[in-house]
């Protein structure tokens, strides 16, 4: 209120709250927020008189219901008895997993794709402008739909593998089943395996955690191994050789961990009308991973060819001048001043992935928008907090996402002194 | 610069309609036309024609009751709706009359609020598969994969069936029936699940139907009719004694060849004033007096409907089963017109 | 002493360099064959064009035009593989207009092509200025060739515009502080309380008019191109506003900038259209109902002005300080800095952008199938659920992928025309 006293002595004139440039600006802020306010209040106040209207209240009641329809991929125990609440939560962690297995896969084809662009071979460099040109310029729902027809409609019927004279058969040894329902891969089995641990919504392998440990305590021990030959390098100007330590410390702990735990592969095989055993991949899921990876892998691609563009020549010749091997030029001197360029880009088509896993619901694929925001809505016949609810969490997904890669961003940004 | 086409256009269209809740038979009036929800597409039951124009056994629904409203089948406004869309498009004044394959529930009726005005087509939920699976029994299907339309009743129905059989089972959820039926001719599923005259209409259409069979278990009851909103009495009792003026027709041997003949007055008198030479029931309903010779004119009675567009003689070849008159056997059944 | 000495005289005639090193052979060793990785590379990605060739091409060469139905699609290939084309031929008019009245098709190409028209002092430099009238005026020319009805409609609506920049001229000498607000809100009041009377007045006493066409009739690809051009003709000045409220000094300006923009670019759109489709009744006053092409064009605007927003920001943000100090020191006030110094520099950095925005948001008006609209994906399943055609589908997505493309890519192409040539500027 310092100010205001201040001002009072010259004597305080209404005019002076749009002419005096110190009070403009607040009654400017005060004005449009009171505007908001209003627009906000007679949106509720609206949906207020609507739902009374239609006899409805607003209350998420309808999460400790029953669901009464099953879904078909799920990560955490669910039946038709469950809530619709956990019907939500399987559908989120469907959502999720597509999300994140599509990241990956998006990057890995974007970054070779854009990196077969520039190419000096004219033919990779051609088919690759051909494939990021087609689907960056059509629509990813025609995508996706296309994908799922060619699963369905190219690769053979569960019934073509069976009898004598089988028009269809296992891939790769007997071992993976390619057929129209979806592709079954052998899954790891544990004849003495430690079981598993309830923690709550679902249960985690503790197979599954000990080798995880295993694993990073071999990393671990590897990048021991290098410190020391680096300072070994460093003292006598002679590195010594440390692959085949670094190879016995990354994978004897764990074959032998596997063996002790009794590690086998279980196969897919033909039982009744479906194959049985090893891990099911849904059609539906494997058509969203493909379209969603290859669309949006156009995109990186244009990213990581402009980032790499982006590093002037000169950096790669002084890099040559150096002595550097074209390998290493590219490891230590392009790729981390592409990164900078790559990386704001690519936060945002990871976003893009998430959000349009959104469009599962044209194939099947039981992600959140088809279970809450989908079978749920129209059971319930509550859009208004259905809606809500489901916006709220790709809200927070989106938010979580961009911030986790913010850091990331900062981290390769740079460090201008 | 374009904020004229926003501004126009809702003023436009916005504040012209009104209010939604009160009096749809005047908005009706005003619009000039009845907005009519009906499925995007479904064989025989509502699909549009190489022209726009929309054919279908729902569709005649909606062209009944724009015949008895304003004497001109053509005055629909016809809004596709999906599975999802449909009852908010109801609930806000979207549409005016749902005609779109929708099963009358108890919780459709009690908590969405919407009133079933009749049925017009009774269903049950069936299951088809490949003849070469050789299945004969839904008792025989553990283990298989379903096709299901997502957002219906027969997910639920489904869910239920299995369980209560202590069946498992693997449900592929598809949006469109177009695209389930691609997905089971693939052999993606081994088993195509939906009502049983969508089957049968299906089937028709396959390049060889005589491989796929309809199983005998019909699991549910599925009575199909249109629906309106809660709270217009009015507009639903026009919109139920079109769909039972068609019905009675039929009952009383009222076709649309016939119908200028008895319409000069014939010795049954329930004849007489369902066409309107007797009383005054269209003044009852706020209609014309002739509403429901309109009908049957214009659209024709409950079985000519039937037969031209879904029946035996059409490549769905549905037969009239429990769709028949309650006097062959069936359960379709008018009110007495008094 | 005998010369034994040898001293060329004449030079050799030049040797024909290695046959590595010329023409084709050259050529494909340094650009095929150049290492093993590469030549491993040349190879698969030849084997795979074959591959595909040899298995699409006969099913285009085979390919049946003429028939009404699968069925005798299949009995004319009789066995063999081949694309049944027929089925866009019989139903192109509906992919591309919906079922827009067939003797009408002339109205929405015409729209179409006098929006080229009404581009062109954008798209290119050369055309003269005044065309920019005709810019000004084609929302309401177009919504009138779209929509029909009377002429008046869209004239009256547009006489909005003049009658507050009149407001505005009027009462700036009288009452300076009131005129820019009276100016905005002049209009408002004469949409919402003068358009619908002066327009039945002057259809009643000159009636001009071209038959009206229902909202329902449209679908196809002018559904896609109404919904992505109105979406972000629309959402550009929406989205100038909230790029400048990003950048604003005031924290609550800001702040709700910030919120509106980042709700929208965190939640999918087809939340958005679901909230046109489901939750927008909620949300008006009980008993409004509008045309559900309006209330998603409302929703897509808002979707594409976020994302503009941030276009124009990544514009603004180019601007070198110098420029917004030179505005002030020249004694410019806030908005006459903005519309006279950055934002014309800003705009023209941004345009490539605000061409990508386009492009994805007119691939992305596909989404409105979940909606029940019918675009040309839900057309396809319209198509498909025809007794005739059950069955059919790659031909469909063929077509209208391809359709897709040719736009898009065409779009892409300008704006990449776009960008080379404002580079020169820059540099």
């Amino acid at each position: 209120m310092a100010t205001f006293t201040d001002t009072a002595r010259g004597g305080f004139r209404p005019g002076m709250l749009i002419y005096d440039t110190r009070y403009r600006s607040l009654t400017i802020q005060i004005a449009f927020l009171f505007l908001f306010m209003a627009g906000a209040a007679w949106l509720v106040d609206n949906t207020i008189d609507n739902l009374r209207a239609l006899g409805k209240d607003f209350n998420y009641g309808f999460l400790s219901v029953r669901a009464g329809y099953d879904i078909n991929q799920r990560f955490v125990a669910y039946t038709s008895d469950s809530t619709h609440g956990q019907a939500m939560l399987v559908g989120l962690l469907n959502t999720l997993f597509l999300a994140f297995i599509s990241c990956v896969l998006a990057t890995v084809i974007g970054v070779l794709a854009g990196v077969a662009r520039l190419s000096r071979n004219w033919i990779v460099a051609k088919l690759m402008t051909i494939y990021v040109e087609a689907f960056r310029n059509v629509p990813l729902l025609l995508w996706i739909i296309v994908m799922m027809a060619i699963m369905t409609e190219a690769m053979p019927a569960p019934n073509a593998f069976r009898g004598e004279d089988a028009t269809a058969s296992m891939l790769l040894w007997d071992s993976v089943a390619v057929t129209n329902r979806g592709v079954y891969v052998p899954e790891p089995l544990f004849t003495r395996g430690l079981g598993d641990v309830d923690v709550g919504i679902f249960l985690v392998s503790l197979d599954l955690i000990a080798v995880l440990i295993v694993g990073t305590a071999g990393l671990y021990a590897h990048a021991l191994i290098q410190r020391h030959a680096e300072a070994v390098q460093n003292a006598t100007g002679v590195r010594p050789v440390t692959w085949w330590k670094s190879l016995a410390v990354l994978i004897l702990p764990l074959l032998a961990l596997l063996w002790a735990l009794g590690f086998h592969l279980g196969y897919p095989e033909l039982r009744g009308f479906n194959f049985q055993g090893g891990i099911y991949m849904r059609n539906s899921m494997i058509a969203m991973w493909v379209a969603l990876s290859v669309y949006t892998g156009a995109f990186i691609a244009e990213n990581v060819r402009a980032g790499i563009l982006a590093v002037s020549r000169g950096q790669t010749e002084a890099a040559y001048a150096l002595g550097l091997r074209p390998g290493l030029t590219t490891r230590l001197v392009v790729l981390p001043q592409a990164l900078r360029v790559i990386i704001p880009p690519l936060i945002s088509q990871y976003l893009n992935i998430t959000k349009n896993t959104s469009l599962a619901l044209a194939v099947g694929y039981m992600d959140l928008r088809s279970t809450l925001g989908g079978i749920t809505l129209n059971q319930t016949g509550r859009e208004l907090e259905a809606m809500t609810l489901m916006m709220l969490i790709y809200l927070v997904l989106s938010l979580m996402i961009s911030a986790a890669m913010n850091v990331y961003n900062r981290s390769v940004r740079l460090k201008e002194r | 610069m374009k904020k004229t086409l926003l501004l126009g256009s809702l003023v436009a269209t916005g504040f012209g309609a009104g209010a939604a809740t009160a009096a749809t038979l005047d908005d009706v009036r005003a619009a000039g036309q009845v907005k009519c929800g009906v499925s995007t597409g479904l064989a025989g039951f509502s699909a549009p024609d190489a022209n726009g124009e929309w054919q279908g056994f729902d569709v005649a629904v909606c062209r009944a009751v724009a015949a008895a409203v304003f004497g001109d089948p053509s005055k629909v406004q016809f809004v596709s709706t999906t599975g999802q869309t449909r009852f908010t498009a109801l609930a806000s004044g979207e549409v005016d009359v749902l005609a779109r394959n929708t099963t009358w529930t108890f919780s459709r009726d009690a908590d969405l609020k919407f009133t079933f005005v009749g049925v017009n087509y009774y269903d049950g939920q069936g299951f088809m598969v490949k003849k070469s699976l050789g299945v004969s029994s839904a008792r025989e299907l553990d283990g298989a994969t379903v096709c299901i339309q997502t957002g219906t009743t027969t997910e639920l129905n489904l869910a239920d069936y299995f369980r209560v059989n202590n069946m498992s089972y693997e449900p592929v959820p598809i949006e469109t029936n177009a695209e389930a039926l691609q997905q089971y001719l693939a052999g993606a599923c081994d088993v195509y699940t939906t009502d049983a005259s969508g089957l049968a209409a299906s089937r028709a259409t396959f390049a060889d139907p005589e491989n796929h069979t309809i199983l005998p278990e019909i699991i549910s009851k599925e009575p199909l009719g249109p629906l309106v909103r809660h709270g217009d009495d009015e507009w639903a009792d026009i919109v139920r004694w079109s769909l039972n003026a068609m019905i009675a027709a039929e009952e009383y041997g009222i076709t649309s060849a016939n119908v200028e003949e008895l319409a000069k007055g014939t010795a049954n008198p329930e004849i007489n004033r369902l066409l309107g030479t007797e009383g005054n029931l269209g003044a009852m309903l706020r209609l014309d007096a002739p509403w429901a010779k309109n009908i049957v004119t214009m659209v024709g009675n409950y079985g000519e409907v039937f037969n031209s567009t879904i029946g035996e003689a059409t490549p769905i070849g549905l037969a009239r089963g429990l769709n028949a008159q309650w006097t062959q056997g069936g359960l379709l059944y008018a009110p007495p017109f008094r | 002493m005998a010369e034994i000495r040898f001293v060329r005289t004449a030079m050799l005639p030049p040797q024909e360099p290695p046959v590595s090193q010329i023409g084709a052979v050259r050529w494909v060793r340094e650009n095929l064959f150049s290492g093993w990785l590469n030549g491993v590379l040349t190879v698969a990605s030849a084997a795979f064009v074959v591959w595909l060739a040899l298995h699409v091409g006969p099913w285009f060469m085979n390919a049946v035009w003429n028939a009404g139905s699968l069925a005798e699609c299949r009995e004319i290939l009789a066995g063999t593989d081949g694309a049944c084309l027929a089925v866009i031929r019989d139903r192109w008019p509906q992919l591309l207009f919906g079922f827009y009245p067939s003797e009408l098709y002339w109205r929405p190409t015409l729209a179409l092509l006098l929006l080229f028209v009404a581009l062109a002092p954008a798209l290119f430099p050369a055309v003269p200025r005044q065309l920019l009238w005709f810019s000004a005026i084609y929302p309401g020319l177009a919504y009138w060739l779209l929509w029909g009805g009377t002429l008046w409609f869209p004239v009256v609506a547009l006489a909005g515009f003049a009658v507050g920049i009149a407001v505005f001229i009027a009462l700036r000498p009288v009452l300076p502080l009131v005129a820019p607000f009276a100016g905005l809100v002049a209009p408002v009041f004469w949409w919402l309380f003068a358009v619908v009377p002066v327009t039945g007045l002057l259809a009643a006493v000159l009636p001009v008019g071209i038959t009206p066409v229902r909202s329902d009739s449209f679908g196809g690809f002018t559904l896609s191109i109404i919904i992505g051009v109105t979406g972000i003709a629309l959402s550009l000045p929406l989205g100038i506003l909230l790029a400048l409220g990003r950048k604003s000094d005031l924290f609550l300006v800001k702040t709700i900038c910030v919120g509106f923009i980042e709700f929208i670019r965190g939640v999918p759109l087809i939340t958005l259209l679901f909230t046109a489709s489901l939750l927008l009744n909620y949300f008006l006053p009980p008993g409004t109902n509008f045309d559900i092409i309006l209330r998603v064009v409302i929703m897509v605007t808002l979707f594409a002005a976020a994302y503009m927003a941030e276009v124009i920001r990544g514009g603004l943000a180019a601007i070198p300080r110098g420029q917004y100090e030179a505005a002030d020191s020249l004694g410019l006030d806030y908005w006459k800095a903005m519309r006279l110094i950055v934002l014309p520099q800003a705009l023209k950095i941004s345009i490539p952008g605000i061409v990508n925005t386009f492009i994805g948001l007119f691939k992305d008006t596909t989404l409105v199938v979940f909606i029940g609209l019918l675009d040309p994906i839900g057309l396809s399943t319209a198509i498909r659920a025809n007794t005739n055609w059950n069955g059919i589908y790659w031909e469909l997505f063929l077509f209208i992928g391809a359709m897709f493309f040719v736009f898009c890519f065409g779009m892409s192409r300008y704006s990449m025309h776009l960008e080379r040539r404002l580079k020169t500027d820059h540099r």
